[in-house]
């Protein structure tokens, strides 16, 4: 293709982490589980710190700190249809942007995106805002998700349940 | 200013039932603040959450901010968080080690165990009598005790010891602390804050409520493939009890007994523990040992926010007639790593804002919140196992893992409190 020729590879590379990134971001909207946990490499982990950015997951407690298995069981819970904190599922709708790609030593590729949430659930309609981090390798034409963190701007606050992907 | 006694209690609460403006009636909520969190014994926190001379953590007695500080002298003190000045809140972290705190609007300084030892500019104070720094310190919380490092506050200046209040539910905390080789728990792991739009009562309620695991929480249970389901099946023979004081527990022992196997209660075999179960014998000796790993750790409510769930310790926290916050994080045993570290593991995934049981739960307290709005049928039925409770050989009621046992000790103890 000639415009490979054209475009620098850095802002290639941007366009296809954004791609994915938003294409991940329907999937966790639209409740599209199988196809979300598709995207995790097979020694993912989902991490959603408390009560600040810098603690270590080993040692203290967090929102969510899933392994893969943990992932797949998850999922299983929302394929019951008795997740009752997701029966009925929230509306989510989220716009991600402020996104920052680096090319690690190791090869693999780190996002950075902040990303605003809406839901809406029986108990009301509600608004979360974090930042994403994204470690990615390449799998294919596409990426795998080695590791999402999502740093809640408000996880040192107690926080309403969270029972949606995001 | 007394309380004026306009609600009569005794027209809302029966034997099996309750009327449902116990939930979301504000005047009572207030009367609730002032004759339950505001004088009773309130867990507030552990002592090893405070550690070295001159720690702090924030914590609170209901609504209300507390620090609790280990002082100089290494003396616990609940100190509320109101400069005695203007009024300011005098610290805003969430823990330290100080061995003063500075009020940052005028700068009056007091030590880790309130008294006001400076006050900025002296000489506006000077020859002023009322200007008497033994009169102006931080405010404490009247009365502090504690029990196998699980710290309690009262607001009261007089009123039942804490060991008369827990009277047969203290034997629930030995048995939490059993579990671990040393004696010891602690509590070093940091904590998840889940907000819930419900009143407190319904999770207080829901706690030792035997009867809803099998329906709320099927989902988890038939996709991990967990023993916790057939402990609250129909045909269980796990018990509920009523310890009195509003105390009560789901007693979980009988169906591990029946099975005979160590550390079933924890999902597990003493051959993935073997490090443990080495202590664990050395601690107890062999016959000892094995009956704490067969029994386990209880399933304990300590009225009225104290909740021991096997492997986790939640405080209840009501910040509204129709807001709570549940504090939850897991119990760590002292000298028992590789146990703690899997605890950990199993907390983050069932707890919490994104947990697979507390997600749940924290939805059917909602649920009930705006369903007991409903005009009619007026009162909740809590009737069930009435008629086949009875009393162990200490006197408590109990009953199958189902009935609701609990919940109408809760309420006896509820009424008993609003009626003084
Ligand atoms: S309000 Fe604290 S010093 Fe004035
Ligand atoms: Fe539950």
């Amino acid at each position: 293709m000639t415009t490979n020729k054209i475009i620098p590879a850095d802002i290639l590379l941007h366009h296809e982490v954004s791609q994915f990134i938003f294409h991940e971001a329907k999937l966790q909207d639209e409740h599209e589980y199988d196809a979300w946990e598709a995207l995790w490499a097979d020694d993912g982990v989902y991490w959603i710190p408390a009560n600040g950015t810098d603690i270590d997951p080993e040692k203290e407690m967090s929102i969510i700190y899933d392994n893969r298995s943990r992932i797949a069981l998850r999922i299983r819970q929302f394929h019951t249809g008795k997740r009752y904190a997701q029966e009925p599922k929230s509306g989510v709708r989220r716009v991600t942007s402020n996104i920052e790609v680096t090319t690690l030593e190791n090869g693999e590729i780190e996002a950075r995106a902040n990303s605003i949430i809406f839901e809406a659930n029986l108990r009301g309609e509600f608004t979360w805002a974090c930042r994403y981090i994204y470690n990615l390798r390449r799998k294919g034409d596409g990426f795998e998700m080695k590791k999402k963190t999502v740093l809640l701007a408000n996880n040192d606050k107690a926080l309403y349940t969270l029972a949606f992907l995001v | 200013m007394p309380v004026e006694n306009k609600i009569d209690f005794d027209t809302l609460i029966k034997s099996d039932q309750v009327h449902g403006s116990l939930y979301h009636n504000e005047e009572i909520y207030k009367e609730e603040l002032e004759k339950i969190w505001f004088k009773t014994w309130v867990y507030v926190g552990h002592e090893s959450e405070i550690p070295k001379t001159n720690d702090f953590i924030m914590k609170s007695i209901g609504p209300q901010p507390v620090i609790m500080t280990r002082d100089r002298k290494n003396k616990i003190q609940l100190l509320q968080n109101r400069c005695p000045h203007r009024g300011n809140q005098v610290c805003v972290k969430q823990k330290g080690n100080a061995k003063l705190f500075t009020c940052p609007y005028h700068s009056w300084t007091f030590s880790n165990s309130g008294d006001l030892v400076g006050y900025a500019f002296p000489e506006g104070y000077e020859g002023n009598p009322n200007a008497d720094k033994k009169k102006l310190g931080l405010a404490k919380v009247a009365r502090v005790a504690s029990y196998r490092g699980f710290i309690f506050g009262s607001m009261a200046e007089e009123g039942p010891s804490l060991e008369e209040h827990l009277g047969g539910a203290m034997e629930m905390l030995d048995r939490v602390c059993l579990t671990s080789p040393e004696g010891e728990i602690e509590v070093t792991a940091g904590f998840l804050k889940h907000k819930t739009r419900s009143n407190w009562k319904f999770l207080v309620e829901n706690e030792t409520d035997g009867y809803h695991p099998a329906f709320v929480h099927s989902s988890i249970f038939s996709v991990a493939e967990s023993g916790i389901g057939g402990l609250y099946d129909n045909k269980s023979t796990a018990l509920t009890r009523d310890y009195g004081n509003g105390h009560t527990e789901v007693d979980l022992r009988p169906e591990f007994r029946k099975f005979d196997e160590p550390m079933r209660w924890f999902g597990t075999t003493p051959k993935k523990l073997p490090d443990y179960v080495k202590n664990m014998n050395a601690a107890y000796g062999d016959t000892r040992a094995r009956e704490i790993m067969i029994d386990g750790t209880p399933h304990a409510m300590i009225y009225p926010n104290l909740f021991i769930a096997e492997i986790q310790l939640f405080v209840i926290q009501p910040v509204a007639v129709d807001e709570t916050v549940q504090h939850v994080t897991a119990l760590q045993f002292k000298g028992a790593p590789v146990l703690n570290r899997r605890m950990r593991q199993q907390t983050m995934g069932s707890v919490g804002p994104a947990g697979f049981l507390l997600a749940d739960d924290s939805e059917m307290y909602e649920r009930t919140q705006r369903g007991v709005k409903s005009k009619q049928p007026e009162w909740l039925f809590l009737g069930r196992g009435e008629q086949r409770e009875y009393r162990d050989e200490d006197g408590y009621r109990v009953s199958h893992a189902t009935d609701e046992t609990p919940s109408r000790g809760i309420w006896r103890h509820y009424r008993s409190l609003m009626e003084e």
